[in-house]
């Protein structure tokens, strides 16, 4: 075997010091398999050894929290004994190299996660990013990564409810890709990681090990250069119908005791999987390598170890249920095999045609992983910019709304979401395209909604700010659909951070999320940090995805964002200030990229949200949609296309200018459409709850009216959103 | 009434199937693909899904697999099958319908809402049907119907196309056809009608907070013509 030295150490990802802190804590050389496991467990993707001491403060705990983060997804409880299992995770530098298996890889682990925890997985959402339009590499990548989820979540037969995509320059060479998959479980048959009990048999169950992937998470913690091409054998192959298989062998397994703890081999595989297992029972672990079922031939206990095969899960069962297992597995043509036990040495020891081949103590690849203090740069509020109506002078809201719907950012997605199946499992009640996916808790009269949601372009210009936009937007897209908001997960996407402005960038977006967070009972209760999105010494704008979950006692009270009846009146809640920095209309339109973001006024958020969602429990609301990008008109104007109905805009009184009223973007505003018989009740409720609001229109049929502008035919403005995105990808 | 509807592995619509059957009233029991018989029942289904990942061509080894020749039993003794979406395919693999599921025209996965024609004459799947149009639900990669030109006409001649995409006014042209299929044909009976291959699946839409409820008349109608 290869004696190990520094330089291959370093080839390994591993700093200098941080392979003389391996000689130091071994007393010893680790020999090449071990610094194949130090590497793979010290690794930014698996020790978050840039992020932890940030994602400490982060607020974890809530009345409906079962699971916080460090489990393999969160849990939280919706009652009647049922419990939501989700989480987020980033699967960037696999799609950027391979987006189709990137892409459906990142879809098979996270399912992996949830099911993990012996839940089944009911909906799966995505957030992905891509660089400008007119990057060439744009378009395949796009098409390649809603294949891949497609091709994997389509054929195991989980719904595609909700996603969120976007477009910036700042992605060219670096796409991400963030899954999310929930799962529901009984709250009593929740499973977890922690092995427990000596002489227990260590199960491998699942698909054989091959040579894909191996140092994928390495892959993952390492930025990009030119040499990207090289890179493609470390990212992995996914099997839908294997994990569909093994996601029914699991459940089955599940439905009596035989199970001590379980966890999936994601990444850094084997080596993660049995650390992580044996680390969280304050155990030793023994595996015998050569029992691994192997794809390809002659693999090393160094290739065993580093593989990152997809479906595959490890298992500590209870002695004497092995037949039972077996029949299980076999049942469904999955391999089965005991490779080890727990034992009370607390290392983990490897053993090969036995001999041993590795042997560390547990904790020097846990909880002694290193764990920096990074430096960071705050970032400073950037100058609001003074629009007069000279910036607005020739421009007609009209054109402008066009223009806005037409955008990349702005424009429907609805090429992209036909293509992932959204109704199987027959739960759908809302699906994408709207404020949230909803799906009907199988069988009860509940309902789930979930969204994600980012702003890169937010936390950019002020990341303090954007973090805590970010979680609003979430609490209010759930808000919308009638869901009462109950925890959210998170997805860190980021640049490099050993450069303190990266640094900065994260540490300012947590806390801002965290800010709002707290105030809104919005727990964090899973997550994954993907740092090191950067290519060529350039990095992505930072880019938290926040993925949010949210209750509705009666899924017949879920309302959607569509218009209903021609006479009803709209109205605005929240107060309309007119701040247009960083909106689509300043960037698109103006060409304006600097300014603050919008302000969160915290108290706002939550006042207006639960009067919102008061209003929608007694039937007084018939649509609602938050106001997000593109300002009230262009929110409204999405309602209209999908109510195929129109509005009339009352005579707009106030001191805003008309362009700053229809196109800003401030926060905390809903809106809301009311039967005329109800308005009076509705506005004493939004009195006594000190919310602000606007009369601002009545439906009418098929067009948008405003006072002064050419009127606006809804079927039209219909087609200029829909066919951005299709005319984009045929041509 | 009994059903059975068939478990492959990676059949993924058998427990919406299984839902919908019992919604309108069939007792209906799962099936394992490695089972050898089918037990007494009035109905047998063969429900969406990846069987067996679909690595080779769409249905073409659950047409090979255990049960299926007790289903092909059943079926050539007048018993009534349903095959949805990768049912249909398996049942074009079986050659128990006629014609070939091609990939989509566009060469991509569609998932929506359509609407379809559906055939009244002289079967037990529509007959009594109020609706002529039915907003069904399609979820698939490879549906483009294909059959020869003479298949075809003795299909037609035969009343044996059972449903046709068309708009929400019930005409069928290019533009209400998804996925390139013949005729707009999105599913076929056999001569004898007593086997159903279709691509739009009922069972997804059987309810109004759904996408549809127009399923609801596909399964009552089928009830119905059992009893």
């Amino acid at each position: 075997m290869i004696k190990v030295n520094e330089k291959i150490a370093i080839d390994h990802g591993l700093k200098k010091d941080e392979y003389k802190k391996i000689c130091e804590l071994l007393k010893r050389n680790p020999n090449l398999t071990e610094l194949g496991i130090f590497s793979a467990m010290w690794n930014e993707h698996c020790s978050y050894k840039s992020s932890k001491k940030h994602l400490k403060k982060l607020n974890t705990k809530g009345k409906r929290v079962i699971q916080g983060p460090g489990e393999n997804a969160g849990v939280i409880d919706i009652g009647d004994n049922d419990a939501i299992v989700f989480k987020i995770e980033s699967h960037n530098h696999p799609s950027f190299i391979e987006p189709y298996q990137g892409a459906a890889t990142g879809v098979g682990g996270i399912l992996r996660d949830v099911f993990t925890m012996g839940a089944r997985p009911i909906a799966n959402l995505n957030s992905i990013h891509f660089g400008s339009p007119s990057n060439k590499k744009t378009k395949s990548l796009l098409r390649g990564v809603v294949q891949g989820i497609g091709g994997y979540g389509n054929c195991i037969g989980v719904p595609t409810i909700a996603g969120q995509t976007s477009f910036d320059e700042s992605y060219n060479g670096n796409i991400l890709v963030n899954a999310m998959t929930l799962g529901l479980v009984k709250k009593d048959k929740i499973f977890y990681s922690k092995a427990a009990g000596l002489n227990k048999p260590v199960i491998y169950v699942g698909s054989k090990t091959g040579r894909d992937g191996i140092h994928g998470a390495s892959m993952a913690s390492a930025k990009f250069d030119d040499k990207i091409e090289e890179k493609k054998p470390t990212v992995q192959v996914g099997d839908p119908f294997t994990e569909k298989l093994l996601l029914e062998a699991c459940l089955e397994l599940m439905r009596d005791d035989s199970i001590i703890a379980i966890q999936d081999m994601g990444a850094a595989g084997l080596t993660s999987s049995s650390v992580e297992m044996a680390s969280k029972g304050k155990l030793g672990i023994e595996l015998h390598l050569d029992k691994v079922p192997c794809r390809e031939e002659n693999m090393s206990p160094y290739e065993i170890m580093l593989s990152e095969s997809q479906e595959r899960m490890l298992i500590v069962l209870e002695n004497g249920k092995e037949k039972k297992a077996k029949e299980i597995f076999d049942k469904w043509n999955l391999d089965f095999s005991i490779i080890g036990k727990t034992t009370n040495s607390k290392n983990i020891e490897l053993y090969f045609d036995k001999n041993k081949v590795a042997n560390i103590p547990i904790d020097l690849l846990s909880e002694e992983a290193p764990e920096y203090d990074r430096k960071w740069k705050k970032n400073k509020l950037p100058q609001k910019i003074n629009f007069t109506k000279k910036d607005f002078k020739n421009l007609k809201i009209t054109d402008v709304l066009k223009k806005i719907l037409a955008s990349p950012n702005v424009c429907s997605k609805q090429w992209i979401w036909e293509q992932y199946d959204h109704t199987v499992m027959g739960d759908t009640i809302q699906k994408p395209g709207g404020d949230a996916g909803v799906v009907r808790v199988h069988g009860s009269e509940k309902a789930i909604a979930a969204t994600v949601d980012s702003s890169a372009s937010y936390c950019y210009s002020h990341p303090l700010s954007g973090g805590k936009q970010i979680v609003c937007e979430t609490w209010r897209n759930l808000i919308c659909v009638g869901a009462e908001p109950i925890a959210i997960t998170n997805c860190l996407n980021f640049g490099n951070p050993e450069k303190p402005e990266n640094m900065g960038e994260f540490v300012e977006c947590v806390e801002g999320l965290n800010e709002a967070s707290k105030f809104l009972n919005f727990p964090v209760v899973s997550g994954n940090v993907s740092f090191y999105n950067e290519t060529k010494d350039k990095g992505i704008k930072p880019t938290p995805t926040i993925g949010g979950v949210g209750l509705i006692k009666n899924y017949k009270n879920m309302i959607t964002m569509d218009l209903k009846e021609i006479g009803n009146i709209i109205l605005v809640v929240g107060k309309t200030e007119g701040h247009l920095d960083q909106s689509i209309f300043a960037k698109e339109v103006l060409n304006e990229k600097k300014g603050p973001p919008p302000e969160i006024n915290l108290f706002n958020e939550k006042n207006n949200g639960e009067t919102i969602l008061k209003l929608i429990k007694d039937k007084l609301i018939r649509s609602a949609h938050d106001v997000s990008l593109g300002g009230i008109i262009t929110g409204i104007a999405k309602m209209c296309i999908k109510g195929k109905k129109g509005i009339n805009f009352y005579k707009f009184k106030g001191l805003l200018d008309k362009f700053e009223y229809f196109f800003s973007e401030d926060q905390g505003r809903y809106i809301v459409e009311v039967k005329k018989e109800n308005v009076d009740k509705v506005k004493k409720i939004l009195d006594k709850n000190s919310n602000h609001y606007d009369l601002i229109g009545e439906v009418i049929e098929g067009n948008i009216s405003i006072n002064d502008e050419p009127t606006l035919s809804v079927d039209k403005l219909a087609e200029y959103n829909k066919d951005w995105l299709n005319k984009y990808m045929v041509n | 009434m009994k059903s059975s509807v068939i478990i492959f592995p990676g059949s993924n619509c058998d427990r919406d199937m299984d839902v919908a059957l019992k919604k309108f009233g069939f007792k209906n029991k799962m099936i394992w693909h490695n089972d050898n018989n089918i037990p007494k029942s009035d109905l047998v289904v063969l429900p969406g899904g990846f069987s067996y990942g679909d690595y080779l061509r769409c249905g073409s080894i659950a047409a090979k697999s255990n049960i299926i020749n007790s289903v092909i039993e059943f079926a050539n003794k007048g018993g009534m099958v349903i095959g949805i979406c990768n049912g249909f395919q398996i049942l074009i693999e079986t050659g128990l319908v006629t014609g070939a599921l091609l990939r989509n025209k566009y060469l991509k996965f569609i998932c929506k809402n359509i609407f379809v024609k559906v055939n009244k004459t002289q079967n037990k799947y529509f007959n009594k049907i109020k609706k002529d149009i039915l907003e069904l639900h399609i979820a698939h990669n490879d549906g483009n119907y294909f059959c020869s030109k003479d298949d075809l006409k003795s299909m037609q001649d035969n009343d044996q196309i059972a449903v046709r995409y068309c708009d929400s006014n019930g005409e069928i042209s290019e533009n209400s056809n998804p996925n390139g299929s013949i005729q707009n044909i999105a599913g076929v009976f056999n001569e004898k009608k007593n086997i159903l291959g279709m691509m739009p699946h009922p069972e997804r839409v059987i309810d109004n907070c759904l996408s549809s409820n127009d399923g609801s008349y596909f399964f009552e109608n089928l009830l119905s013509n059992m009893k």
